[in-house]
């Protein structure tokens, strides 16, 4: 709720903003509503590079997250799709460029206090905590708001119960959001994979993240599970507000739902704008396509 | 007068429940402080009850650290040691320290012992981890040996119980020494329970499974992994006491060698993984299966089941064992335990 009206008043002021830095006669007027929208960017890569073993993985890739958008980043396999997003949440670290997140500047990201950073993120390949129930899980996803010891838990004392309490009530809103109540005390395990990246989503969602990176969240789901997980998506967006960074292979998926798509080919960022700028995009059209005007000419 | 209505009605439900939930450790109360002290044979309290006490207890330590935070460990046998070479220490040297007194520091003793040898785990994982505590092992014994202060200078490093009393009582005897066993261990087994059901037993359960999303979302994994460390090692070391204190009565530190630590953890594998009943099933079985095998060879064979060969079939029965539970029922006998519940259930409705 607050990133969305945060995200308004960035749009609001912009003219205003625009209308300063033309009198400063610095920049055109497309140039100053980009920098306004800097001023509001909850996250900024600037210059990202990494390789390993001397395989350029990206290079020199600029990205820059408004307040409140649903942004996708897609391109082929081996794109540097999964790396962008662990540098981003600190499990890998970046060579060269830095990371901007909320206004603090890393050029690591501490892994450890992502949370606390308010940024929440999902795995390609499940991670979740397969000896405890869904509802268990999706608990964990608050830890890193407790302060009591575990002295007070075994205890019981008043800290340790009210925590338990507080968080218990954020997972069954999560938990009725997502419609997981009919499985909300099944072993996480037993659970089919669809549900299973519901579950993810869960504990990504009940942090109450204002960043939320997926990373493929819909990737082996048919095409029923695809549209659920997508609707979940846009209203975990609109209801929360939540600034969500999408990974996604597969463009079909990402097109009616994102703000703005940003795509990958070979470690380096070809193109960045809305869904119907990229689809038009020759060079997108060539990285997923080959180059086959070459041989059918345009026709596409 | 509606409230007052729904209540009413709630309340015969709640009182089902209560019983339910009840039953089960009022009747283990009943047996552990009733039963037992008036009927067991001293045979059944020194022979079987104290160690499977002690063992049960270093099984739910282990099981902690190993079973839900995933940090394997073959150093039990040496946090053991520390806390009963500790205990015996802080009696001796510390005049009119009460018993209670003398068992949490040994057990923090284990604890702080138990933090030193986990710093490695920070980096290793699995078997690497495995074979680092091992250094633990091999460097307890070697120093309670090599140093005579430890026991009191015994040329043999041998120390022996003490006098054990609470508020004056007397607790020599066989069943004393079983109440004192009993008493600590429900009591520990009790706060243990409340742990890995706490936020903070969910902590190592995440750690255990995938430490990379644990980290992200924000469990402090470095902290988790030395607190299991910690709280195992407090409840191995006073396990460690129980067992020279109440069951041997002289021990060396050659009693605590890396057998011990084998088996403790064939305990926790047999008993079930990340189970507190698990814990006390595997060393039940553990204990009695010796005892079994002796009475089933003389049966058997006669004159020709000396205790050599009892000592080789058990490592050959138990050896098997382990195969057979890490391939047919990872989840050893307390899941075998639900599921006869279960079938049992099944078929009475």
């Amino acid at each position: 709720m607050i990133g969305a009206s945060l995200g308004a008043a960035a749009y609001e002021r912009a003219p205003e903003i625009s209308a300063l830095l033309a009198g400063a006669g610095r920049v055109d007027e497309t140039r100053a509503v980009r920098l306004s929208a800097k001023a509001d960017a909850i996250l900024t890569l600037s210059g990202i590079g990494i390789s390993f073993g001397g395989v350029k993985a990206l290079s020199d890739v600029d990205l820059e997250v408004e307040v409140g958008e649903i942004r996708a980043v897609i391109g082929p396999n081996g794109a540097g799709k999964s790396s962008l997003i662990n540098i981003i949440s600190g499990l890998y670290h970046a060579d060269r460029g830095r990371i901007a997140i909320g206004g603090q500047s890393f050029s690591r990201v501490p892994a450890s206090r992502l949370a606390r950073l308010g940024v929440a993120r999902t795995f390609q390949n499940l991670a979740l905590f397969g000896g405890l129930s869904v509802r268990n899980n999706i608990a964990c996803g608050r830890v890193h708001t407790r302060r009591a010891s575990f002295v007070e838990h075994i205890a019981g004392l008043p800290r340790a119960r009210s925590e338990d309490a507080g968080i218990a009530e954020k997972t069954d809103q999560i938990v009725a959001f997502l419609h997981l109540e009919s499985v909300a005390d099944r072993l996480v395990a037993t659970l089919p994979y669809g549900l299973q990246k519901r579950v993810e989503l869960a504990r990504a969602l009940v942090a109450e993240p204002k960043l939320l990176l997926l990373d493929e969240p819909m990737a082996g789901m048919t095409a029923t599970e695809k549209a659920e997980m997508a609707g979940f998506v846009r209203a975990a967006r609109d209801r929360h507000g939540v600034t969500v960074i999408l990974i996604e292979h597969d463009i079909g998926v990402v097109m009616g739902l994102s703000d703005r798509v940003a795509v990958l080919d070979y470690g380096r960022k070809i193109a960045d704008g809305t869904p119907a700028e990229v689809r038009a995009d020759p060079a997108v059209i060539r990285a997923y396509l080959g180059t086959a005007e070459g041989e059918n000419g345009e026709d596409i | 007068m509606a409230v007052q209505a729904l209540d009413a009605a709630r309340l015969p439900v709640d009182w089902v429940k209560l019983v339910q939930k009840l039953a089960l450790p009022t009747a283990l109360f009943v047996v552990a402080y009733g039963v037992v002290p008036a009927y067991a044979s001293g045979y059944l309290v020194e022979a079987i009850l104290l160690p499977f006490l002690a063992l049960s207890l270093a099984a739910v330590g282990l099981n902690l650290l190993t079973g839900y935070c995933g940090q394997l460990s073959l150093g039990s046998s040496a946090f053991m040691a520390v806390g009963a070479f500790a205990a015996y220490n802080f009696n001796l040297r510390v005049e009119g320290l009460p018993l209670a007194g003398t068992m949490i520091l040994a057990g923090i003793s284990a604890a702080g012992f138990g933090v030193v040898f986990g710093l490695p785990s920070l980096r290793l994982r699995g078997f690497y981890l495995a074979v680092s505590t091992l250094a633990a092992q091999f460097f307890v014994q070697w120093a309670l040996t090599k140093f005579g202060w430890f026991s009191n200078d015994n040329p043999s490093g041998v120390i022996s119980a003490p006098h054990l009393a609470v508020a004056g009582l007397s607790l020599d005897s066989a069943t004393g020494r079983y109440l004192l066993s009993v008493t600590t261990v429900m009591v520990l087994t009790a706060l243990v329970w409340r742990l890995v059901n706490s936020a903070t037993g969910r902590n190592f359960i995440a750690v255990r499974d995938n430490e990379t999303a644990a980290r992200v979302i924000g469990v402090p994994v470095l902290r988790t992994k030395l607190l299991a460390f910690a709280i195992s090692s407090f409840i191995i070391g006073i396990a460690g006491v129980l067992w020279a204190f109440t069951y041997l009565r002289t021990v060396e530190p050659a009693g605590f060698n890396l057998d011990r630590s084998f088996q403790i953890l064939f305990i926790i594998i047999i008993g079930g993984l990340a189970s507190i009943r698990g814990a006390f099933l595997g060393a039940a079985f553990i204990v009695v299966l010796p005892l079994f095998l002796s009475r089933l060879g003389a049966f058997l064979f006669g004159g020709l089941f000396d205790s050599g060969v009892l000592d080789m079939s058990q490592r050959i029965v138990l050896g098997a064992l382990i195969i057979i539970f890490l391939i047919a029922e990872p989840s050893g006998l307390s899941a075998l335990f639900d599921r006869l519940k279960r079938r049992i259930g099944s078929r009475s409705s």
